[in-house]
């Protein structure tokens, strides 16, 4: 292929193992590095990094089609690996199909976890680091434009962002379900383990409004607590202090339950307008089963949440291919746009090389 | 713009819209869930001037808030609610309570439309010319509005509980708001129709001391009655003796009191001791 065009090249998720990934990962100073190097390729008119912990993708628009092996050589070269090593895990579209697939990207069909939204915000980093040095131009501005407007319709008319997909988030999602804005709920955790510990990270991320850890070994509860901004409480003091709580989580290695019925019923008798939600994560399990026949209380054991979090990403999965249609139609149009602006792909004409502080076409 | 449509044509067009929301309401709960929030909210801020032109034109024609008759009552209750959720809406982040808004505000359009005996008598100056008798019943008609809205919370609150309880909180479930904030709005609520409705009353009994043949004996015992069953739920609530599903099993049995009370007061006027003059039977 002479022809003008646009491509990617790289690695992701789907064909290279976390092994591979860890070798061809950029952080910022290799990135900025890599970038200066590209910038010296003849014929690279426009280019951007794209690094993630799960792919390494170099979008460019070249003036022949042996310009993206000579970004893959510069690549390897740099990161040390061998050429022929890379192609076995390569990602390589030209075209219409790179363009498609930085589409897909962008509204996060293409990452691990279909649907996150991580992804958008990376691939807007890396377009305006890209654009910052100026190393994009006509081609790409309207290329990555277009595929963040396309992310967000994406998001807006497919259910492809719906539904928590991790234990904890579901639960933390379950809490919103039940008491709406978390910022004024006191979260007990009961038992340090490590699913308790994630469920209580993602409880404090939304802004869960106190937290409380309580665990047999009181220094291991001091330990987490300090490392989750949270205070320590003697374990056996958590059922006479219930009512004090509205999101209970059990995550406890204890044989037997650890939250009776009865304690229950006597922390609603003090609180009976406020809901309490109980998230039991430990098998066996730390609550009482009877809770859940209580006026305002609700809980949730790691099999319905598993469930949930199974539905969801089910539910998910059947939007993928609405989305996949949807992005392929406005790739389709975008391309159409796009191909007549690649003979004539600014800056400057095939062959000019990277000018530091180059400004970006409109 | 006024006279190009008849009261009821305009009363129409709002039930129309009405049907609109609850149409786009159902097909996005079909597809994913209702995220047209701000259709929602367009189509029942259309509905709602229409409606509010067909209650202006009647309003005009009896001289007075047109309050005379079964339809009128079920249109100023249904715009009552409507005018809640357009104040309410904007704070309470909800397409849902707009879905359901519409749903209601159809209904009661369209079923007092489709009964034309409803609206075959209209009466007009309904309140002899008193203000504060016009005020007392615009008052009491819109706390019945304000108890549709109660009722709409209050059958949002059930469901977000059934969801949570038996575990199936996907699908149209999770376009519901939280437990605790339908709980507040639903306190809320509660608040504002008593607190409307005793205003309401307060205006009446003080006429109603002064010429105690003025008001219908069964009237007056049908409006205290909802009256009082509103302030013992209150009661009730804010001693955290009644809550969660029996605090939402109560709000909706007042609204359907409610609802059956216009029954025994609309009829009322009819009597004898009513001063509203027969306009005449409308087609």
């Amino acid at each position: 292929m002479s022809q003008p065009n646009v491509f990617v090249i790289g690695a992701t998720h789907h064909i290279a193992p976390i092994a591979v990934r860890e070798k061809l990962t950029l952080n910022p100073e290799q990135s900025a590095a890599l970038q200066q190097e590209l910038a010296a390729i003849a014929g690279l008119k426009e280019f951007t990094v794209l690094s993630t912990c799960n792919r390494i993708e170099i979008y460019g628009v070249a003036a022949t089609g042996d310009v993206a092996g000579a970004v893959q050589d510069v690549f390897c070269r740099r990161q040390r690996f061998a050429r022929e090593e890379f192609e076995q895990f390569r990602l390589e579209l030209r075209n219409q199909s790179a363009v498609g697939h930085l589409l897909e990207v962008a509204a996060g069909l293409d990452s691990q976890m279909v649907g996150e939204t991580e992804i958008f915000g990376q691939v807007k980093d890396a377009y305006a680091a890209a654009q910052a040095r100026g190393a994009t131009g006509a081609v790409l501005n309207r290329i990555f434009q277009k595929a963040f407007q396309s992310a967000k319709m994406a998001r807006t008319q497919t259910g492809i962002t719906e539904g928590q997909i991790s234990v904890a988030n579901v639960a933390v999602e379950l809490a919103a379900n039940i008491f709406g804005n978390l910022d004024k709920t006191r979260v007990l955790l009961l038992g340090a383990g490590d699913i308790g510990e994630k469920t209580a990270k993602a409880f404090r991320s939304r802004g869960a409004g106190s937290l409380v850890v309580a665990s047999r070994r009181m220094e291991r509860a001091m330990e987490l607590a300090s490392e989750l901004n949270a205070t320590a409480m003697p374990f056996g003091q958590h059922e006479a202090h219930l009512s004090q709580f509205d999101i209970v989580v059990g995550s406890t290695a204890a044989p037997d339950t650890v939250v009776s019925a009865a304690a229950t019923r006597a922390a609603m008798k003090k609180r009976p307008a406020r809901p309490l939600f109980f998230i039991d994560l430990a098998l066996p399990r730390d609550i009482d089963p009877a809770v859940a026949a209580l006026e305002n209380v609700f809980l949730y054991n790691l099999d319905d949440l598993a469930k949930i979090a199974a539905e969801n990403l089910a539910a998910r999965q059947a939007e993928i291919t609405k989305c996949r249609t949807l992005l392929g139609t406005r790739a389709a149009t975008l391309w159409q746009h796009v191909e007549p602006k690649l003979n004539g792909a600014s800056p400057g004409a095939p062959g000019a090389t990277y000018e530091p502080g180059r400004q970006p076409s409109p | 713009m006024l006279d190009l449509l008849t009261d009821r044509g305009w009363f129409w067009t709002a039930a129309l819209f009405y049907l609109a929301v609850f149409i786009a309401g159902t097909v996005g709960l079909l597809r994913h869930g209702p995220r047209a929030t701000n259709l929602t909210y367009a189509l029942m801020l259309v509905g709602y001037a229409f409606q509010l032109a067909g209650l202006s034109l009647r309003g005009k024609a009896v001289g007075g808030c047109p309050l005379g008759n079964q339809f009128e009552i079920f249109q100023f209750t249904a715009w009552s609610a409507t005018t809640l959720y357009l104040v309410v809406g904007v704070t309470f982040r909800s397409s849902m309570l707009g879905y359901f808004t519409g749903c209601l505000a159809a209904v009661l359009s369209l079923i007092s439309l489709a009964v034309p005996a409803w609206d075959a008598t209209r009466s007009s100056n309904l309140f002899g010319g008193n203000p504060w008798i016009e005020f007392h019943a615009a008052l009491a008609l819109f706390s019945y509005g304000v108890f549709a809205l109660l009722a709409l919370t209050s059958v949002m609150f059930l469901f977000r509980n059934y969801s949570l309880k038996v575990k199936r909180v996907g699908g149209w479930f999770s376009f519901l708001p939280s437990i605790l904030e339908l709980e507040v709005i639903s306190l809320r609520l509660l608040v504002a129709a008593v607190a409307i409705l005793t205003a309401s009353l307060a205006v009446g009994a003080a006429w109603w001391l002064r010429d105690t043949a003025s008001a219908n004996q069964g009237k007056i015992l049908v409006t205290v009655s909802v009256w009082a069953a509103a302030l013992v739920v209150l009661g009730l609530r804010l001693s955290s003796r009644l809550i969660a599903r029996r605090f939402a099993w109560a709000c909706l049995m007042l609204f359907i009191a409610a609802l059956l009370s216009l029954g025994p007061v609309d009829g009322s006027r009819h009597k004898p001791a009513t001063k509203g003059v027969a306009l005449g039977t409308q087609p």
